[in-house]
């Protein structure tokens, strides 16, 4: 398939006051268009630079970004994020979230029926018409989810960036969104780049899971590519041998491979030795 | 938004709700107050007799208000016999063209309340057209900070009756007129208040936009909002608090400068009344300049509480406690 979004051996250094800190090096990826990827790994591996480079808010110290054979600097609404904490205005009901990007993006080419009739479109995708006027702080928090979701969708973008999107929700709420997004990404085909923590999103959504090593100087170790038909059903898949190898193969990189914490028991063992140590000393 | 509604129905719920509790506790302390106000005042002696208790400040606000009504009447009667004088000398001579005179009976002291009210919402709400968006600009660029921070530090603690010499001299100089829309006293208490209460506003302005979250500026940059755009949606809803907080306290401040500015500029408010009065020295005078005491703590009250209201009208956080 051909590269729609194209990461070139990007390295990131981040000056601190003890000399420079390289958190990226030589991270290269090819993204083919409707593709769904997501980028797992350690807290502090970088995934976040990673993608705060694609959306622009961040400058690659080396390499660069190539949107369909284009390099591409700073932030637009062609790559739209979902913040992790949903990052809504909370003086705009959702209406008026979806509306400031609306305006913004197809001010020149929508008339104002046409602007109404896609944030209406738009919050209908996610199932939020019903409080489409209400305020951040009056609906929960998967449901502001969903309006930032709304809000990045309402924007054509070529590439969807979500940052985490459903950490900070529970299990259930988690689950149904999953399901929502499987369900979008079926008829509107975006290609997306999702950061996660979770083993199991990252198999159930994604196309390929880019599992990225320790940082510093963090590069992608694996990647998998996940063969399973759509749409996924995620009780049916429970007990799939091929999800279930998936699952576990992300999970062997994690936690043998780029063990990032001692297990219990080890650390235990080493305590009880220094402390019969000091008992002898 | 959910702006209290004053209809009827929550008028009735509200007069429901009310607790005799909540007036109790007040009412007792205010009480206590008059009390050992009645007892001390009537221990301190001056050479213009004893200061005020609560029973003379009643008297003379009574008088006060009956010379307020007098002088009315006085005015009116002024008015009709002008008016008569004119029209009898129509009556001899078709052409003739009347000039009403102003009546120049001297300012009562609701006349002065007046004035001041009207020359402190002057001088505060210069001070906001210009620290408001100074505020905005220093908050948005930490280069102008740094190089406006150092001025501002000085300035903020200079007291009105050092300003006050400076701006008479300046207003004189500069306010030439042959039929001035404003008196110089006027003037000169108005840019004095403005000197002094421009602080909090334009600082608390400033810190409120330096602190937008950066989640927010990130959703400004993907969408890339234009300058204004991103100024209007996104910097001034979130520094409408902090503002706000700025605005109440210049506000406090300024009521507070008036007084003084007043004294000093002999501008027909409060502030002159009070100097009048102890100028005056009649037995009367600490009776009535106790009477403004009052009254200029009051006004002050209700001035933060209108700040206030605004405050809930205009804020779209509702969940947060305004007091």
């Amino acid at each position: 398939m051909a590269t729609h979004l194209d990461i070139s051996q990007v390295s990131m250094e981040f000056p601190t006051a003890k000399g420079s800190f390289k958190a990226l090096d030589n991270v290269s990826l090819k993204i083919a268009k409707g593709e769904f990827v997501s980028l797992i790994g350690h807290s502090g591996c970088g995934k976040s630079t990673v993608l705060n480079i694609v959306a622009g808010l961040y400058d690659a110290t080396e390499g660069g970004i190539l949107l369909d054979g284009r390099e591409v600097r700073g932030p637009g609404p062609e790559r739209a994020v979902v913040f992790q904490n949903h990052s809504l205005l909370p003086w705009l009901t959702s209406y008026q979230n979806v509306e400031l990007a609306v305006k913004q993006v197809f001010k020149k080419t929508k008339t104002k029926k046409e602007m109404h009739d896609w944030i209406m479109h738009n919050l209908e995708l996610v199932h939020m018409t019903h409080a489409a006027d209400k305020r951040p702080d009056e609906i929960s928090g998967g449901m502001k989810q969903r309006v930032g979701i709304a809000r990045a969708l309402a924007m054509e973008p070529s590439v969807l960036l979500m940052d985490e999107p459903f950490g900070a929700l529970d299990a259930l709420t988690r689950a149904h969104l999953q399901d929502s997004l499987m369900e979008i990404q079926k008829d509107l085909n975006n290609t997306v780049i999702m950061i996660t923590h979770d083993v199991d999103e990252a198999v159930l959504l994604s196309d390929r899971i880019v599992m990225m090593t320790n940082g510093p100087e963090a590069t992608i170790g694996e990647i998998l590519q996940v063969d399973l038909e759509r749409p996924r059903d995620r009780l049916a898949l429970a007990n799939d041998s091929k999800y279930v190898d998936y699952r576990a193969q992300v999970l062997t990189f994690l936690y043998e491979k780029q063990r990032k914490v001692e297990p219990i028991a080890v650390a235990k063992e080493k305590k009880t030795v220094v402390n019969a140590k000091v008992a002898n000393a | 938004m959910n702006i209290p509604s004053l209809s009827i129905a929550s008028l009735k719920d509200r007069v429901e709700n009310f607790s005799f509790k909540a007036l109790l506790f007040p009412i007792f302390g205010i009480l206590v107050f008059v009390l050992l106000w009645q007892v001390g005042a009537s221990r301190v002696h001056t050479s213009l007799g004893e200061f005020p208790g609560p029973t003379v400040v009643y008297e003379q606000w009574n008088s006060l208000v009956t010379e307020h009504h007098n002088e009315r009447v006085k005015e009116d009667k002024f008015y009709q016999r002008q008016e008569k004088r004119i029209e009898a000398r129509q009556a001899k001579d078709p052409n003739y063209v009347g000039k009403l005179r102003d009546y120049t009976g001297k300012p009562t002291f609701f006349d002065q309340i007046f004035t001041s009210l009207y020359t402190v919402l002057a001088g505060f709400g210069l001070a906001s057209l210009i620290a408001i968006p100074l505020g905005i600009l220093i908050g948005l660029n930490s280069s102008v900070y740094s190089a406006l921070n150092p001025i501002i530090q000085v300035f903020k603690p200079v007291s009105p009756l050092a300003w006050l010499p400076l701006v008479t001299m300046v207003v004189s100089a500069s306010y030439v007129s042959e039929d001035p829309m404003f008196s110089k006293s006027f003037l000169t208490s108005m840019f004095t208040v403005t000197l002094c209460c421009m602080w909090p506003t334009l600082i608390n302005t400033a810190v409120g936009v330096a602190a937008v979250e950066k989640d927010l500026l990130n959703v400004s940059k993907v969408l890339r909002l234009g300058w204004i755009t991103h100024v209007i949606k996104i910097v001034i809803p979130s520094a409408i608090p902090l503002m706000f907080t700025g605005l109440r306290l210049s506000l406090g401040i300024a009521w507070m400068v008036l007084i003084a500015a007043e004294m000093l500029a002999q501008n027909p408010g409060l502030g002159k009344f009070v100097w009048d009065e102890f100028q005056n020295g009649s037995s009367n005078s600490l009776g009535r300049i106790m009477v403004a005491v009052l009254m200029i703590g009051f006004i002050g009250f209700l001035l933060d509480r209108a700040m206030l209201v605004i405050q809930r009208f205009v804020s779209w956080d509702k969940t947060q406690v305004l007091r």
